[in-house]
């Protein structure tokens, strides 16, 4: 039998698929695109295979930042009052020629519209242009409500007009639902009668152009010839699509793939020490939390809430829970989001200390629940773990914690009661790179009894975030969060755990691969050493 | 002609039979995503959690606010209709997304069955044979440990020795990345060698084996045992024992007297195996990373895509019954007396 070495497999392409010297960069990655069309979805492993290499959008996240920066429009100007943003589009932007659409014009003003007309308009001939499709993110990021009017002020100027200043739209902007989509080619699958093409067959102005897709085996990609920022590098993009972790990391031992996604925590130590591989880390945009029910007493006084962050020994969930893959958090956005204030002092673990704390606050035998998820999520690989360690470390204060769990989508809905029996362990992915997404959304007083777990309403602590909503200066945001990270240490609504790391092993001679902060993985900008 | 008509009779019978159980089986299908708790809206939603409003729009959409009589009815008519609906997931029709991958779990399970056949039959013929001695011994102590192993664990120790340390073989998947041609029937060494592309029916090949292997395990286990028993019984009868004392060759008493009797239950044995094989496809697909409809299902239950779930395991039983019937009709022809 022939060793199925990358050199070997190169060595035949070259043989015997006359594609000299093309540049094939291989990634296993961890599942199958709900489609390809990122707008109806909302999960990462969707939109590293449609939103990151085939299109576009009018701002983009800098590659390896949460910095926006022009995208298909070249600038944009807000109005005074924060109600207007004006964007003006890059001129000759091409779309993808493939083997089902040859495009005739290229990127405008139309293409905008469409893409965001579609989701914003019930009556819309592609609001429901395949049965069952809805617009999760889009509604999510509550843009049915922020947007007033989206007016085609020329053939390369779009003007969106808002309901109420809103600083992180751009940064919306820049999200995977903000695709650009051709509108010519809608119109062409409309008049064959073949909708639902635009969700299989993509066409975008992105970095790689769709080539073939064989459900739950492989995605293939070739670099777009035209795309408006430049030719890429490597010449095709292959996703081989391997669901098991270690499954991956023997392929990428073995050089069947360049780049793999998601490694065991355990195996990390294997893929360090492999000969031609490397295994690049950075913080996720993540936090694990345990909400207390800060309507509920005794957990109404921040003093008790204080004294239980003083009993979790952090270092400890750590090494079991994270197996190393995780930091400890002391924010409630991570250390990678602008305005992170590290000057932000940390609980100690004192059990000590918090014992005479809660005496002090008159608690006395306190019983709780504690609320594990059943599912393994980034922020949290193993909460029914990290909720023993959590009884072990109330235990010694004098806290009996009893352990509940409900099957995930009930989790989700019944933590959200105000009347809620216990502390709960979630968590949070950030979107779009803005704190406004961690701290307003978690934390705001609009989202008690919905994703502020903590049901904590805390006037001071929302001013600032109000008001940083609408102020568009980003020093003086950056100032607001800052010191809004101040006043939720002070009255610890929630019990701040983790961030957790991500990890990417990839062979040596993958160069310019920058991870992304936001968590997809993206191949633009990448090459691969002879 | 008496024996034409009955086995017309008994085919007619068969099928009969088939249709309570496909009722069965569609109330099954039915209720086994719906009993599981949470429901796909919240699942998709996700930490980021959907209004009450919404929640109830989106129910609406997918008509999961109706009464259940409402909802079966509906799969009932979209089965008579030839619709089984579409995917909550990527929205493309299930029947569309069924015969994308099934030929790839058709294609393996065909190669299990032939490698547990081709190895489990003169596995049990040795160790009837030689009953009591240490190969009778080995053989069975092999079966009993290949029955009860578990399959991701035997899959990955493979993955690790032939494809990491020995590099033999393919670590996943069902052909080599260097190979990119249209699916034509959907078979891999079929299509690999339509596409003329060279290389590309070996590559097909290699990436076959130990998935074959992994799937295989169990079937060879039980043909083995069967095979074994039905050979005893077999050994034992007055005309083997004849055909001995004939004189006969001792191979041509086994081969041609012995086996063709004690054949007959192990076929129905190879029948039986279908449900298991495309039970252990589940976690074979998932671990080789094998696009076939056992780790589309999985998907699909864990994100409770009910048209799927319900659509897909109905096809899958739609297969045993008719494999189950054909083994039926078989034996049927080769064993007159169950025709009765």
């Amino acid at each position: 039998m022939k060793r199925y070495s990358f050199a070997a497999a190169l060595l035949a392409a070259t043989m015997f698929g006359g594609v000299a010297n093309a540049k094939t960069l291989v990634y296993c990655s961890e599942g199958s695109p709900e489609g390809f069309d990122p707008a109806p979805y909302t999960a990462g492993t969707t939109f590293d295979a449609s939103a990151k290499p085939i299109y576009s959008q009018l701002v983009e996240f800098d590659r390896g930042t949460t910095k926006v920066i022009p995208g298909l429009a070249e600038s944009w100007d807000v109005s005074d009052d924060g109600l207007e943003y004006t964007f003006k589009l890059r001129p000759g932007v091409k779309f993808h020629t493939t083997d089902f659409f040859t495009p005739t014009r290229d990127f405008n003003a139309d293409d905008v519209l469409f893409t965001f007309e579609r989701q914003l308009k019930k009556d819309h001939p592609w609001n429901e242009y395949t049965a069952g499709i809805s617009w999760e993110y889009f509604n999510a990021m509550s843009m049915p409500d922020l947007i007033k009017e989206m007016v085609k002020v020329d053939d390369m100027t779009v003007k969106f007009v808002l309901t109420r200043p809103e600083a992180p739209m751009v940064a919306n902007l820049a999200m995977d639902f903000a695709s650009i989509m051709s509108k010519e080619y809608a119109d062409k699958l409309e008049a064959d009668g073949k909708k639902d093409m635009l969700n299989q067959q993509p066409v975008g102005t992105g970095p790689f152009q769709f080539v073939a897709y064989q459900k739950d085996a492989v995605i293939r990609y070739k670099a777009h010839p035209d795309y408006w920022d430049g030719k890429q590098a490597i010449d095709d993009l292959v996703f081989a699509i391997t669901t098991d972790a270690s499954v991956r990391q023997q392929k990428l031992m073995a050089g069947e793939c360049h780049v793999a996604a998601y490694p065991n925590p355990a195996d990390l130590d294997a893929l360090k020490a492999a000969p031609g591989l490397e295994v690049m880390e950075q913080e996720g945009l993540n936090v694990g939390y345990l909400a207390y029910n800060t309507q509920m007493a005794p957990f109404d006084n921040p003093k008790v809430r204080k004294a239980l962050n003083m009993a979790i020994n952090k270092q400890a969930i750590l090494d079991a829970v994270f197996q190393g893959a995780g930091q400890a958090a002391k924010n409630p956005i991570p250390p990678t989001m602008w305005s992170y204030n590290d000057a932000v002092e940390d609980d100690p673990y004192d059990p000590e200390a918090a014992k005479k704390m809660l005496e002090e606050a008159g608690v006395a035998d306190l019983s709780m629940k504690v609320w594990a998820m059943p599912v393994q999520r980034p922020y949290n690989p193993n909460a029914r773990r990290m909720a023993e360690l959590i009884q072990e470390d109330f235990s010694k204060v004098g806290v009996t914690v009893e352990i509940v769990s409900y099957e995930w989508g009930e989790y989700l809905e019944r933590s959200k009661a105000t009347d809620r029996d216990g502390a709960v362990l979630l968590g949070w992915t950030g979107d779009n790179g803005d704190p406004d997404n961690f701290l307003a959304v978690l934390l705001g007083c609009d989202g008690v009894g919905g994703a502020n777990r903590a049901q904590w309403c805390h006037k001071p602590f929302d001013d600032m975030i109000q008001k940083a909503k609408i102020v568009s200066d980003q020093a003086e945001r950056t100032k607001l969060y800052e010191d809004a990270q101040m006043v939720f240490k002070e009255q610890a609504p929630w019990a701040t755990i983790a961030h957790s790391v991500v990890f990417m092993p990839m062979s040596t001679k993958v160069t310019g691969y920058k991870m992304d902060p936001l968590g997809s993985h993206r191949f633009d900008g990448v090459d691969l050493a002879e | 002609m008496q024996s034409l008509r009955e086995m017309l009779r008994f085919l007619l019978y068969r099928i009969g039979l088939l249709v309570p159980t496909f009722i069965g089986v569609t109330i099954a299908a039915f209720g086994f995503i719906r009993i599981l708790p949470g429901d796909p809206v919240l699942l998709m939603a996700g930490e980021r959690g959907v209004s009450p409003e919404r929640y109830e729009q989106l129910m609406h959409q997918f008509g999961y606010d109706r009464p259940l009589w409402e909802q079966y009815f509906d799969f009932l008519g979209g089965i008579a209709s030839g619709d089984l609906g579409n995917s909550l997931v990527t929205k493309k029709p299930i029947f569309d997304e069924f015969f994308t991958l099934f030929p790839a779990t058709l294609e393996l399970s065909i190669c299990a069955i032939i490698f547990a056949t081709l190895l489990g039959i003169p596995a049990g013929v040795l160790a009837a044979t030689r009953r009591g001695s240490w190969l009778d011994q080995t053989v069975m102590g092999t079966a009993l440990v290949g029955y009860s192993m578990p399959i991701f664990w035997w899959g990955l120790l493979l993955i690790i020795l032939f494809s990491g340390i020995l590099q033999w073989t393919p670590v996943s998947g069902r052909i080599s990345l260097l190979y990119f041609f249209p699916p034509v029937t959907g078979f891999m060494l079929i299509d690999s060698l339509l596409s003329g592309q060279k290389g590309a029916f070996t590559s097909a090949l290699s990436h076959l084996i130990l998935p074959t292997i992994v799937l295989g395990t169990i079937p060879l286990a039980v043909i083995a045992r069967q095979t074994r028993s039905a050979m005893l019984d077999v050994l034992g009868e007055d005309y083997v024992r004849t055909a001995h004392a004939k004189g006969l060759a001792p191979a041509r008493v086994i081969g041609l007297h012995a086996l063709r009797n004690a054949l007959i239950p192990v076929i129905t044995t190879i029948g039986l195996q279908v449900g298991v094989l495309l039970g252990g496809a589940i976690l074979t697909e998932t671990i080789f990373s094998w696009p076939g409809i056992g780790k589309w299902m999985l998907d699909s239950i864990f994100r409770r895509d009910y048209p799927a779930v319900q659509g897909g395991l109905l096809m899958i039983a739609v297969v045993v019954m008719i494999v189950n019937l054909v083994v039926d009709l078989l034996y049927g022809l080769i064993n007159p007396k169950i025709r009765h």
